[in-house]
């Protein structure tokens, strides 16, 4: 079957293709490609479009025109259906991000196809693709199957293995011209969040949790100091975000963020069904917690039973040794 | 003003699911149902507006088999003042965008100002519904609000909309289509009065044809479903503070190659 692999760029705003760009590249490649980029942006920079070519892009098609900041899924869906009308890519796969997630379900209206919403996983079966993807808040998972291409997706960051970067390797260029829609919606302001100088928690690869054994908002900060030398985000569970300790932004679980970080540790953090929901495709869990019947220990790699109060500094201290080493 | 609402009937979140005896669905046997917990938000959001300008027409809506009316119920105890139930076997598979199909219908029918959704139903989980339906209807679309104000002529709402690193603000013209996130209200538990109020309105039952949809086979369909892979056997580390903590970074370096 003909077509490419296409993979929307999710960028840093500023130019440069995140992080996620080279699993997403990465696994379009694995699945035959030809993995192609196609990146909608206001600006696009020399660096960006060298690096998705490092991560194996075979073609990049860059959309770049003022009306594209900031995003607005009206004006998206509408350049990219023109393009996909005329090349027929066999599939257009893009990162769970908060615009890409709504850009491709409206595009799937758009064309007229299927779309799997968080796919952790793609089999190839003959001439078709079958995406597994959590269910049920990751008790089950489904697998599916599209009735024809293009094959919409969104991937789960930190599931699908990277591409390999290969300097040097680069990516022709095509900017096809293509109508923006007329926007209806207004762009009014965009309001920073108050940084934590941490990674985003969705981005991390490793995660600090920390739940209702925290005791109260201001002991986070040792969280956020152990962030702070391991590179990890610190998140929260629901009853730490419900008693006001942590904004809702960080909050894991089935009412808060998905995350699926290299290493997750959790701090008093019970292992509730809900919060279970959004962490359980991390990698290595870790438990710290004083009951030793608490059921985060049932899905944890390590545990340790003892008071997170006299583990988290201990543990800080040791990691600054390990990472000084 | 007209403000609808779309709703989803999922297990409760406690709930332990198992695959059925067709491997492409959930066993139903001694499941409690809810609404999803995001199209709570989304309903009491409603309402807010409805009390705030004193007058509007909040109608619920969703698509599901008869127990779905429970679902309906429960938005009408709360304070909807009716409920369209999209109540058709030859829906039964119905993909995001077989749904979005019939509840863009159910919208031309009824021509709201406003459209609010739930994030994501905690069932399926594929956020996909609401952006689908704006697009078959042309219109804006705003995901994962956590605040909105609607202006006095209804002709237009501010909303701030959750993205990575912080929020972003924006007019839409109406009518539009909402997603509430997590944060934008807190909702509000049915009164007595509210349930037994709830009896007496009025549940529509709409057929595909009401609707003038096509019972179509789905764009994506389930080939089987899964139980999870089991994890590996994890460990409790032994010993005082210390030494377990030394063990554990030195498993999390040698073992796991985590850090
Ligand atoms: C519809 C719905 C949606 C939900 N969505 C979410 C969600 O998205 N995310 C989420 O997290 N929850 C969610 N929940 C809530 C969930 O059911 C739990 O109530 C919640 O996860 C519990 O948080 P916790 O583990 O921090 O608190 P608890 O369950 O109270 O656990 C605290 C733990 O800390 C331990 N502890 C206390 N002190 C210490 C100490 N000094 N040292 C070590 N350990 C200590 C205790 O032993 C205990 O295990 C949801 C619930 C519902 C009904
Ligand atoms: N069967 C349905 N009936 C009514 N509304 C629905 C239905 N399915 C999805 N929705 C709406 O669309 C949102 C997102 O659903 P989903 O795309 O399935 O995650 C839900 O929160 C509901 O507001």
């Amino acid at each position: 079957m003909a077509g490419a692999f296409w993979c929307v760029v999710e960028d840093d705003r500023k130019g440069r293709p995140k992080k996620v760009m080279s699993e997403v590249l990465g696994e379009a490649t694995r699945l035959g490609g030809p993995a192609e980029a196609l990146w909608l942006t206001d600006k696009a920079t020399d660096e960006g479009l060298k690096q998705l070519g490092e991560w194996g892009a075979t073609k990049i098609w860059l959309l770049e025109h003022a009306a594209l900041a900031p995003y607005r899924g009206e004006v998206w869906v509408g350049a990219v259906a023109e393009l996909a009308a005329e090349e027929s890519p066999r599939a257009i796969f893009g990162p769970v991000t908060s615009r890409l997630r709504e850009l491709l379900a409206r595009l799937a209206a758009r064309l007229g196809v299927g779309l799997a919403a968080d796919a952790v996983a793609f089999a190839k079966d003959g001439d078709r693709l079958v995406a597994t993807r959590p269910v049920y808040a990751g008790k089950l998972l489904s697998k599916l199957t599209w009735a024809r291409s293009p094959w919409i997706a969104t991937l789960r960051p930190n599931v699908f293995r990277p591409a390999e970067a290969q300097a040097g390797r680069t990516a022709p260029v095509e900017r096809p011209g293509v109508k923006m829609p007329e926007a209806q919606m207004r762009f009014v302001e965009r309001r920073e969040e108050v940084s934590t100088g941490l990674p985003e928690l969705t981005e991390a690869e490793i995660v600090l949790s920390g739940g209702r054994g925290m005791k109260g908002p201001e002991n986070y900060v040792i969280l956020e100091e152990m962030g702070a030398v391991i590179g990890a985000a610190v998140g929260a569970s629901r009853a730490a975000v419900d008693a006001g300790w942590r904004p809702h932004r960080f909050q894991i679980g089935q009412t808060g963020r998905t995350i699926s970080p290299k290493l997750y540790m959790g701090f008093g953090v019970s292992g509730a069904i809900q919060h279970l929901a959004g962490m359980r495709t991390s990698k290595v869990i870790v438990a710290v917690n004083k009951d030793s019947e608490a059921p985060i220990f049932k899905i944890a790699d390590y545990g340790i039973v003892a008071d997170l109060f006299e583990v988290v500094p201990e543990l800080t201290k040791e990691f600054k040794r390990l990472l000084e080493k | 003003m007209k403000i609808l609402v779309a709703v989803k009937q999922v297990p409760d979140t406690a709930t332990q699911v198992k695959i059925g005896a067709d491997p492409r669905a959930i066993d139903t046997a001694g499941i409690t149902w809810i609404v999803s917990p995001y199209d709570e938000f989304a309903v009491e959001e409603a309402l807010r507006i409805k009390e705030k300008r004193g007058q509007a027409e909040v109608v619920a809506v969703s698509l599901g088999p008869e127990r779905a009316k429970e679902a309906l119920r429960a938005c009408l105890a709360m304070g909807c003042d009716r409920a369209i139930h999209v109540n058709d076997p030859a829906l039964a598979e119905a993909d995001t965008l077989a749904t979005a199909r019939a509840l863009a219908a159910v919208a031309k029918q009824e021509a709201p100002q406003l459209v609010l959704c739930g994030r994501q139903a905690i069932d399926d989980d594929m956020g996909a519904v609401p952006a689908q339906l704006a697009d078959l209807l042309g219109w804006p679309c705003a995901s994962w609000i956590m605040e909105e104000t609607i202006d006095v002529d209804g002709k237009s709402i501010r909303v701030a909309r959750q993205v990575e690193g912080g929020l972003e603000v924006f007019d839409l013209p109406l009518p539009a289509v909402l997603t509430a996130q997590k944060g934008l209200n807190e909702p509000r538990y049915p009164t007595l009065k509210g349930i037994m109020g709830a009896k007496k309105k009025e549940i529509k039952d709409l057929k595909a044809a009401d609707l003038g949809v096509a019972a179509e086979p789905p764009q994506l369909s389930v080939v089987a479903l899964e139980a999870l892979p089991p994890r590996p056997p994890g460990r409790i580390i032994q010993g005082d503070v210390p030494t377990a903590v030394k063990e554990l970074v030195r498993a999390l370096r040698e073992e796991a190659k985590a850090i």
